[in-house]
């Protein structure tokens, strides 16, 4: 397969903080639609190795490509990148001080400059989507963590991504509020979009990803089809980071 | 095992209400408590009726100084310097341009609470200052010009102070992203100005606007006094505006400014529409009390020759007519101070009431 008909190639990629190398010789292809959950112990890198997708940290060796484009340190490209890239974050990162539906619109009018009316369509219709329409005037704070979070990933869709980048989405969330917020990811996963999820959710790694991750002190230790990954781990390491997240 | 019915809630007791309650409380909880009550309230029974009979019952109000039998203030010395202390030397027949200017003011904060039109509301305030100023100034639209040197009492120390704070302000937010800044230069060159400026006093900055100032400029260019004094005040401000701001900036979270990064934002939409709007609303209580003192420090344009409220009571004062009437001329402008500083401070806990309750 050539390299033009993956969604993202990371090519040998490394990454220091000062003298701490984060990421070594990561090398990740992920095709056109394809479902890929990361997952690792704290500190491993996953964070850092998603977040170098959308140049929210910069890399010092290697080769990035999203969707043919090469990631350079160059505002265009950069902002090129980001109009292709969804990212959902732990603690959500909406805007305290605008309206659910004015968080939806700001990108939308400001960066791809839509009119105004249609950007509220599209905000709605997201909205919609994800259950929470009805909230579209609250602001963020008023609403509990699982539909801030749905928030958060409908303003993402609406600056209609080919891909999602979902760092731990569920891990902020008190427990009942986890599955409202699965439940949307595993629907945005059947329609056919470019997924990276870092998360811990063993059920919804089984049921929606094509490939899981493991990350340890910044390299890539394993990866396999879900159903292998979890059953029949290879590596001494994965089997001991099984052992700990599944004895709690 | 057991199960519990729910609980309905139900009012407090009586005995945690009302007025005596609240004395018992507050005023009279223990030996302690009660001794400085009645000690306090001894206080103001020996201060506050004989100011109160100074200041309003024995005052006099009206009539010619000959006249004067009462103890009490003479504020006929008021009411015959009002003009002075409101316009300085501006000509009474020109009286109503800053009256009007007042009135557009008021006006002008109005459409800012009601307007909704963005478009509407940038060109108000575009529009507004040109206005005021053309109004006092003249020099156009058929009006005469009055010198800058006419301008003087609390048309002055308003003015002063407006433009202080309005001027100072967009500097002052970019001086503070400057400080945050990653390029060295505009660092080193933002950090330099904050902590020089904050490190000599206003009357120094003054000084040397209204001295040093001129040299840049080719001889010749008769450096209006006001300007100069205005732009010394605003680089001064300026950089208190900076460090308020700056510690608003840095109360953001960095979530913030990743999430305004990720959807794409450019770094002037994500500080424009993220950051500073978070960033200025929890700087406001700062941000005014910044406000307020600049607005106490304008009187420092006295020394460089300036005639502000303060300056054209001093100086009625000396009318041969009229001497001996010091007390009531500062009285009242220490009360025209604090009104203004206490509606200001008045107005930014409002603000902050209601920025706490609509999130
Ligand atoms: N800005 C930073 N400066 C220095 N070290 C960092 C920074 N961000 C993350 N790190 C370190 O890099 C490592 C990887 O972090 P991260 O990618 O967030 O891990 P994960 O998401 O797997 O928990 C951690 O050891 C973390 O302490
Ligand atoms: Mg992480």
């Amino acid at each position: 397969m050539s390299e033009h008909e993956f969604m993202i190639t990371m090519q040998d990629v490394n990454k220091w903080y000062g003298d701490f190398h984060v990421l070594k010789d990561v090398n990740l292809n992920i095709k056109k639609g394809e479902k890929l959950v990361i997952c690792g112990p704290s500190g491993s890198g996953k964070s850092t190795t998603i977040r170098c997708l959308n140049h929210l940290e910069k890399f010092q060796e290697g080769k990035i490509s999203i969707n043919g484009t090469d990631l350079i340190e160059d505002v265009k490209v950069v902002r090129h990148i980001r109009s292709q890239v969804g990212m959902v974050f732990q603690h959500f990162n909406l805007f305290p001080h605008l309206s659910v539906l004015e968080n939806l619109l700001l990108a939308p009018t400001w960066v791809h400059n839509k009119p105004r009316k249609e950007a509220i369509e599209t905000a709605m219709y997201y909205l919609e989507r994800v259950k929470i329409a009805d909230q579209a005037h609250k602001y963020p704070n008023q609403l509990s963590g699982g539909q801030q979070q749905r928030v958060a990933i409908a303003r993402c869709l609406c600056i209609n991504p080919e891909i999602m980048l979902f760092d731990e989405p569920t891990s902020a969330l008190d427990p009942e509020m986890v599955s409202e917020v699965l439940e949307v990811m595993v629907e945005l996963a059947e329609e056919g979009i470019t997924m990276i999820c870092v998360t811990h959710e063993m059920g919804f790694a089984k049921k929606v990803a094509d490939r899981v991750i493991f990350m340890d002190a910044g390299q890539i230790i394993e990866e396999n089809e879900p159903h292998e990954f979890f059953d029949n781990p290879q590596s001494d390491r994965l089997k001991l980071f099984l052992d700990q997240i599944l004895s709690h | 095992m057991a199960t519990y019915t729910m609980k309905e809630a139900k009012p407090a007791p009586s005995t945690s209400k009302g007025l005596l309650f609240w004395l018992r409380e507050n005023l009279f909880s223990d030996i302690k408590n009660s001794l400085l009550t009645l000690v306090g309230l001894y206080f103001l029974y020996t201060i506050i009726p004989p100011l109160l009979n100074w200041m309003i019952f024995d005052a006099t109000w009206s009539g010619t100084k000959d006249e004067v039998v009462k103890e009490g203030a003479r504020w006929i010395f008021i009411v015959e310097k009002f003009d002075q202390f409101i316009y300085g030397f501006y000509p009474e027949s020109l009286h109503w341009r800053p009256n009007l200017v007042a009135l557009i003011c008021i006006a002008f904060l109005l459409s800012m609470k009601f307007v909704k039109n963005i478009n509407i509301k940038i060109a108000l305030i575009l529009l507004f200052p040109v206005v005021c100023f053309v109004l006092i100034s003249g020099g156009g639209f058929g009006l005469e010009v009055v010198e800058t040197e006419k301008w003087g009492g609390l048309m002055l120390t308003v003015l002063v102070a407006a433009v202080g704070i309005i001027a100072s302000f967009p500097i002052g937010i970019i001086l503070a992203l400057g400080r945050q800044s990653h390029m060295p230069i505009v660092k080193t060159l933002c950090v330099g100005f904050i902590e020089f400026v904050r490190g000599v006093p206003l009357i120094t900055i003054l000084f040397m606007a209204s001295v040093v100032l001129p040299l840049f400029f080719s001889d010749g260019i008769d450096f209006d006094k006001l300007l100069r004094a205005l732009i010394g005040i605003t680089l001064f401000q300026a950089a208190y505006i900076a460090e308020v701001v700056r510690g608003g900036l840095q109360a953001i979270p960095r979530g913030q400014y990743e999430a305004s990064e990720s959807l794409g934002l450019s770094y002037w939409q994500g500080m424009i529409l993220v950051i500073l709007p978070q960033a200025l609303k929890i700087s406001i209580p700062n941000l005014v009390g910044s406000f307020i003192s600049l607005f106490k420090d304008t009187t420092l344009v006295l020394i460089i020759g300036l005639f502000d409220i303060l300056a054209m009571v001093t100086l009625t004062n000396s009318d041969t007519n009229w001497l001996g009437y010091e007390v009531e001329g500062y009285v009242f402008v220490t009360m025209i101070y604090w009104v203004i500083c206490f509606t200001m401070s008045q107005y930014s806990k409002s603000i902050e009431r209601k920025f706490n309750t609509e999130h």
